[in-house]
C-alpha cells in the first residue's frame, strides 16, 4: 500500500471483469449516457471505469412516437423504443470519437433474432477501440425479441452463445429484471458463455392520465429506473452473485458512491450509473471520487476487499 | 456552446401574478454562454423527489451575470421552486439547445402566448442591441388575463419596440387571441415571426405565416429527463418524417420543420 500511495495509484480501484480491467468499477449505462460526446463538456471521460454507448442495432431505429417519458415517484418510466443510428453510422461516425478516448467503451447490442445479433457481433470484430460488448436481451420496449430473449432461459442461452462465438472482446450480457426468478436466467447465458452479467435493465410499469384518462406514454407501457428500483436491483444482484461465478455488474438506481459501494457489497464487482446521469451530468466522476475517499477512510488495500463482502 | 453546471444563488423574487413568478439567478457563465431561445434545466430541492430537473426558456441574461426565468406554477417542481427565498442556491445546467437565428436585416416580430412571453424579452433585448432602426418592429403579448401580460409589459417597452397586447378575458389589452392581432397587423413582407406559446397558438401562428409567406420560428415545450440529448425523451414529429429532439434540434424550430396537428 506504501508504494501505491507514494505511486499515485492509490486508492487500488481496479476491478476486473473477466478479462477485461477497469481502473475503477464505475460505468456508464447504455441508454443514460448518448455516444459519450455528449458529455464531454461536463465529465472527465478518462476517470470513469468504462462507458457504455447507446445500444446498438444492425438497422437504424426510429424510436417510439412521443410520449416517451414521464417522471414517477422517485424515479422515471421510459418507452424510448431503441432509437438508434444503426451500426454503419455508428461505426463510421461515432467510433472514431469512441476510439480516441482514454475510457474502455463498451458497445451495447440488441436485436429481433439469434442472426441479428450475430451479424452484429461480427461487424464489431476487429474494430480498434471496442473494449468489451454488453448484450440487450431486456429491453421491454420493442414488442418482438426483447422480452422474449429477457425471460427465457433457452433464448437467452442461445444469444449468449452466438454472441461469444463471434465476438473478439468480452461480452457482458444485460438481464430483465421482468422475470421470477433471474438466477435461472443468470446462469443460462453464464453457460451460453457470458463473461459477466450486468443487472438489472428496468422494470416494467405504466402511467395513467387520468384527465384524458389515457396512457401517459404512447408506448402504454416503459421501463421504470431511478432510485425507486434500487432496492429490488440490490436484491437482485445479490442473488445473482450467489448463483454465478462470473462477475456480476450492478445496476439500479445508484446516484452517490455509497449507492455503489452497496451494490458492491452485495456482490457486485463493477457498477453502472444510468438516470442520475440526466439529473446530474457529473455524477459518474462523483461516484469515483467517492468510492476513493472511502477505500482511504477505511484503510483498504483495494476495492476488491469489498466485493461481495456482506455481512450476513 | 458551452455549457456549465452553476450553483446559482437566487438575488431575486417576483411573483407577477398568482400563478407566475420569475427568479433572477447570479449564473455568470450560463448568462455569458446564452443567446435568446436557449433553455436551462434546474433541479428543485435536493433530494429525489421530484427527480427529474425542469426545463426552463431563459427570460433573461444580461452581462452581469444574472439570468432569469419566469414560470408558472403547475406542478410540484414549479411549486417548490416558487417557495425558494432570495439567498437559496439552485443547480442550473445549461444553456441548452438551438436558439432563434435573428435575421439583423429583416423586421421582426414576437409573439408571446401566456407563459410563451418568457424566451422573448431576452430576444426583444437582443434584437434591439442590434442597433437597428426599429420601427418596423412589433411585440404581440397575450395571456388568460392581465396577469399574465401587464407585469412584462414595462419590461418589454424599455427596448422602444411597439407593443401589442391582448387577453382572453379583455382585462388587459384587447380581448382576444394574439393570433387575432397578429391577423389584423400589416407585417411588411420579409417579417420574420418569432413566436412562443402553447401548441394551439403557434399551430395558427405557423398558418398565418404560411398563407402571408412569412418566415416563421417558433419555441416549442416537451416533457425531457436530460435536456442534452442522451435521453432521447424529447422527441417531435418532423414534418418531413422521422422526429427531431426538442433539446437539441430546438427547442427554436422553423414551424415549417414540424407537424402541427390542427
Amino acid at each position: 500500500m506504501e508504494f501505491l500511495k507514494e505511486h499515485g495509484s492509490y486508492p487500488d480501484l481496479r476491478v476486473n471483469i473477466g478479462s477485461l480491467v477497469l481502473q475503477n468499477p464505475v460505468m456508464t449505462a447504455s441508454g443514460t449516457f448518448g455516444y459519450a460526446r455528449e458529455f464531454e463538456p461536463l465529465v472527465n471521460l478518462h476517470r470513469l471505469g468504462a462507458v457504455i454507448v447507446k445500444g446498438i442495432s444492425l438497422a437504424p431505429r426510429q424510436g417510439n412516437p412521443p410520449q416517451r417519458i414521464v417522471e414517477t415517484a422517485c424515479g422515471m418510466l421510459n418507452a424510448i423504443g431503441l432509437q438508434n443510428v444503426g451500426v454503419d453510422r455508428f461505426l463510421s461516425e461515432k467510433m472514431p470519437y469512441l476510439r480516441g478516448l482514454d475510457v474502455p467503451v463498451i458497445v451495447n447490442i440488441l436485436g429481433d433474432t439469434v442472426e441479428e445479433y450475430r451479424q452484429l457481433t461480427e461487424r464489431l470484430v476487429g474494430v480498434d477501440g471496442i473494449a468489451a460488448i454488453e448484450v440487450n436481451i431486456s429491453c421491454p420496449n420493442v414488442k418482438k425479441g426483447g422480452v422474449a430473449f429477457g425471460a427465457d432461459p433457452q433464448m437467452a442461452r442461445a444469444v449468449t452463445e452466438a454472441v461469444k462465438t463471434a465476438a473478439d472482446v468480452p461480452v457482458m450480457v444485460k438481464l430483465s429484471p421482468n422475470v421470477s426468478d433471474i438466477t435461472i436466467l443468470a446462469r443460462a447465458v453464464e453457460d451460453g458463455g457470458a463473461d459477466s452479467v450486468s443487472l438489472i435493465n428496468t422494470l416494467i410499469g405504466m402511467a395513467i392520465d387520468l384527465r384524458r384518462r389515457k396512457p401517459v406514454l404512447a408506448n402504454v407501457i416503459g421501463g421504470l429506473s431511478g432510485p425507486a428500483i434500487k432496492p429490488v436491483a440490490l436484491r437482485m444482484v445479490y442473488q445473482v452473485a450467489g448463483a454465478v461465478s462470473i462477475p456480476v455488474i450492478g445496476i439500479g438506481g445508484i446516484d452517490s458512491a455509497e449507492d455503489a459501494l452497496e451494490f458492491i457489497l452485495a456482490g457486485a464487482s463493477a457498477v453502472q450509473i444510468g438516470t442520475a446521469n440526466f439529473i446530474n451530468p457529473r455524477v459518474s466522476e462523483e461516484v469515483v471520487e467517492g468510492i476513493a475517499a472511502y477505500v482511504r477512510e477505511h484503510d483498504l488495500q483495494s476495492i476488491r476487499e469489498l466485493i461481495g463482502a456482506l455481512e450476513a | 456552446m458551452s455549457q456549465h453546471q452553476e450553483k446559482a444563488r437566487i438575488i431575486r423574487f417576483e411573483q407577477l401574478s398568482e400563478d407566475n413568478v420569475r427568479l433572477t439567478l447570479q449564473a455568470p457563465l450560463i448568462a455569458a454562454a446564452a443567446t435568446p431561445g436557449h433553455f436551462v434545466m434546474i433541479r428543485a430541492g435536493n433530494g429525489q423527489d421530484p427527480l427529474l430537473r425542469r426545463p426552463f426558456s431563459l427570460h433573461q441574461a444580461s452581462s452581469n451575470g444574472q439570468i432569469q426565468i419566469y414560470f408558472r406554477i403547475v406542478g410540484r417542481g414549479t411549486d417548490m421552486l416558487a417557495h425558494c427565498r432570495v439567498g437559496e442556491v439552485l443547480d442550473v445546467f445549461g444553456p441548452l439547445g438551438r436558439g432563434y437565428r435573428i435575421d439583423r436585416q429583416a423586421p421582426a416580430c414576437l409573439v408571446g402566448g401566456g407563459l410563451g412571453i418568457a424566451p422573448l424579452l431576452f430576444l426583444a433585448k437582443r434584437i434591439c442591441q442590434s442597433g437597428r432602426d426599429h420601427h418596423r418592429d412589433l411585440v404581440i403579448l397575450g395571456g388568460r388575463s392581465s396577469g399574465d401580460v401587464e407585469p412584462l409589459v414595462d419590461d418589454f417597452r424599455q427596448f422602444g419596440l411597439s407593443l401589442q397586447c391582448a387577453t382572453d378575458d379583455g382585462s388587459f389589452g384587447r380581448q382576444g387571441l394574439v393570433t387575432d392581432v397578429l391577423k389584423a397587423e400589416q407585417l411588411d413582407p420579409g417579417t420574420v415571426v418569432y413566436a412562443c406559446g402553447p401548441e394551439p397558438m403557434l399551430a395558427r401562428v405557423h398558418r398565418i405565416c404560411v398563407d402571408r409567406g412569412l418566415s416563421c420560428q417558433v419555441s416549442i415545450e416537451s416533457v425531457m429527463a436530460c435536456g442534452m440529448g442522451a435521453c432521447l425523451g424529447c422527441n417531435v414529429d418532423a414534418a418531413g418524417g422521422g422526429y427531431l429532439h426538442v433539446c437539441i434540434d430546438g427547442p427554436v424550430f422553423n414551424a415549417e420543420d414540424l407537424v402541427w396537428n390542427s
